[in-house]
């Protein structure tokens, strides 16, 4: 029975090609939507992790403020260098101590500029982030106290100011001073969504205090905890020290935060998450969308096979055999639709990853999900068109034009 | 049968039983009865002819012996199965296997071929595919359309499409053949055609038949003739060899 009703119902959807899959392009679009965001997320986010590891699990940022949400901050005092010397002196955990202060400039050299990160570091940056320098060299002591007109480009500036040409010991131009290209960084790659870590320039501290910044601020304190010390230990450590040097008491919130890989993961997938929220809510949509369409479609076909309906009501079908025929109908017809939404899916993803260069993870859970959810859709949409059938009387079915 | 009616012994029970039958439409003022206390009793092996003018209650009473429809009022026995009681899928059950349908309008499926048509019910009865293209096949082939199986109603004349029809009531080898007005939408030789065929499924298989017709010409075939007025039984004549 239920083979021939399976039948049936492909039978009645080849009559109907083109309207079948106009009906289903909600459940297509809602389901290849729901996959690209889980396939495209869990690649942003295996890729983050990698980025992640790569900065080693011992990596503590310190920033003012407390994080209101992606991108906002609420508004604190800065760090200074005293706040600094004390995490190095006070926290026996800490290995290295990196201040750092960025601001965002024009670097130029010859025609070609360049919008960076430029960012005020001493020697200890290299240390904590665990990053080498391709060629030439990190800064001289003399050069981070006298705060001389040197830096360490990122590979990303190196390609784009000079292109095929040596940038060691070249002038370049960033905002409004001249410094010497002592080093280039070696390479980190893309980030996720477009950051890329190596679009940046590395000045002496001092350098960019007194020329970019104009006053000792710092905006970022990087610390990498010893081997074998608790990274957990060291954070309320700091957080403790902290909230004593900018006199916070008792109930007071903190001004500042102290993020440890799990925090700096969030921070660096918020971008990802607001994206698959997003696109969650069109999926969402497009599937309730699509059930209607298909509920729609259905109950079209009840009142065009009214005759039909009769027929085999005369001849003695069950209700609940004309029900099963019906829902059978409207659940292979959004099945059809999970199917083509799945392929589609799957191009787009590659395309997608391949775009944003974030690995293409593949995930057969999610598409098994995602196939069974457009079947769900069939059932529940199915349900009151089947119904309706079912319960036709068959004298004044089988009088129906 | 009929020589055993000649000496009267002990009647056998009939196939279908209508006591004081009525069915009233609607309610209040606007209430109409279409059936207002009809009794009849069908044995086994008739060819029966309802005729009537239209509105006299003969479809109705079709659609109760048909248990398509229920009284209002009265007792249906149906094999000594009180219809009455039984429920909407019951009922179903009953027309699944004991009822064949032909209709005016030969309410074939489209673009279904004959010989899918034909295999409907027996689908319905869980009947494998082997099986069911052999008896459908033979159906066909008593009404005389073999060659035409995969032919869809849409390739066939209105007489070929109630013959298909017909292989469709007779293939479950019902005990009683219900037919609305089955040459109402054909020709004369067509109809001649569908009256002699009915007519030998009755002579040679003894399948019980009930026609509506309003046309005397096709009540001429039955071997009795129930007339309908008013709601009523008005005249019940046998005819022909019982005569």
């Amino acid at each position: 029975m239920l083979t021939n009703t399976l039948r049936l119902a492909l039978r009645e959807i080849r009559r109907n090609v083109l309207r079948s899959f106009l009906t289903i392009l909600g459940i297509v679009i809602g389901v290849a939507a729901v996959i690209v965001m889980v396939t495209v997320g869990a690649g942003a986010t295996a890729q983050v992790t990698e980025q992640i590891a790569s900065l080693g699990s011992n990596l503590l940022m310190i920033r003012t403020g407390q994080r209101m949400g992606p991108g906002q901050t609420t508004a604190a005092p800065p760090f200074d260098m005293d706040d600094v010397e004390a995490l190095g002196r006070d926290i026996p955990a800490v290995a290295a101590v990196a201040p750092s202060a960025s601001q965002r400039l024009v670097a130029v050299y010859g025609n070609a500029n360049w919008a960076t990160m430029v960012t005020g570091v001493d020697n200890q940056f290299f240390i904590v982030r665990n990053w080498a320098v391709a060629s030439g060299r990190r800064f001289l002591e003399t050069e981070l106290r006298a705060g001389k007109a040197v830096c360490v480009v990122g590979a990303t500036i190196a390609r784009e100011l000079f292109g095929p040409q040596e940038p060691l010991d070249q002038l370049i131009r960033v905002g409004t001073f001249t410094c010497t290209v002592i080093g280039v960084l070696e390479a980190k790659g893309q980030s996720t969504f477009g950051s890329d870590q190596d679009d940046l320039v590395l000045v002496p501290l001092r350098t960019f205090q007194r020329r970019v910044a104009g006053n000792r601020d710092i905006g970022l304190i990087q610390v990498s905890v010893a081997e074998g010390r608790s990274t957990d230990k060291a954070k309320s450590d700091i957080e403790y020290l902290l909230r004593e040097r900018r006199r916070i008491t008792g109930s007071e919130s903190d001004n500042f935060q102290v993020m440890d890989m799990k925090e700096i993961t969030k921070m660096l997938t918020g971008t990802t998450r607001i994206l698959t929220t997003l696109l969650g809510a069109v999926a969402a949509v497009s599937l309730l969308v699509g059930g209607i369409g298909i509920m729609n479609i259905m109950l079209v076909s009840v009142t065009e096979r009214t005759r039909e309906i009769g027929i085999r009501l005369a001849i003695g079908a069950l209700e609940r055999e004309v029900l099963l025929q019906f829902l059978v109908e409207a659940v292979v017809l959004s099945s059809f639709g999970g199917v083509i939404g799945i392929l589609l899916a799957l191009s787009a993803s590659l395309g997608l990853s391949r775009l944003l260069q974030i690995p293409f993870v593949f995930n057969p859970g999610i598409m098994a999900v995602a196939f069974l959810f457009s079947a769900a859709v069939g059932i529940v949409f199915g349900f009151f068109p089947a119904r309706k059938a079912a319960r036709l009387d068959p004298i004044d079915a089988l009088r129906h034009e | 049968m009929n020589a055993a009616a000649a000496v009267s012994p002990p009647a056998p029970p009939p196939l279908v039983a209508l006591a004081a039958i009525t069915k009233i439409y609607g309610t209040g003022t606007a209430a109409m009865r279409a059936l207002r206390g009809i009794d009849l009793a069908i044995g086994r092996g008739e060819f029966v002819a309802v005729m009537g003018p239209s509105g006299s209650g003969k479809s109705t009473c079709m659609n109760i012996l048909g248990c398509l429809d229920t009284p209002t009022a009265g007792g249906y026995r149906f094999l000594g199965v009180d219809v009455g009681s039984l429920d909407r899928n019951r009922r179903a059950l009953l027309r699944r296997h004991y009822l064949g349908f032909v209709f005016q309008g030969f309410n074939l499926l489209n673009r279904t071929s004959a010989l899918e048509n034909v295999e409907l019910p027996l689908i319905y009865r869980g009947m494998g595919r082997a099986e069911r293209h052999r008896r459908a096949a033979a159906a066909l082939a008593a009404v005389g359309l073999t060659g035409w199986e995969h032919h869809t109603p849409g390739e066939l004349s209105g007489g070929q499409q109630q013959r298909v029809a017909i292989a469709r009531a007779i293939v479950t080898e019902p005990a009683l053949l219900l037919a609305d007005e089955p040459t109402g939408n054909l020709d004369t030789a067509r109809s001649i055609e569908i009256m002699e065929l009915l007519t030998t499924f009755n002579r040679d298989r003894g399948l019980t038949i009930i026609m509506v017709t309003h046309e005397a010409d096709m009540a001429r075939y039955a071997r009795r003739v129930v007339h309908f007025r008013d709601g009523l039984v008005d005249a019940d004549e046998r005819q022909g060899e019982t005569d």
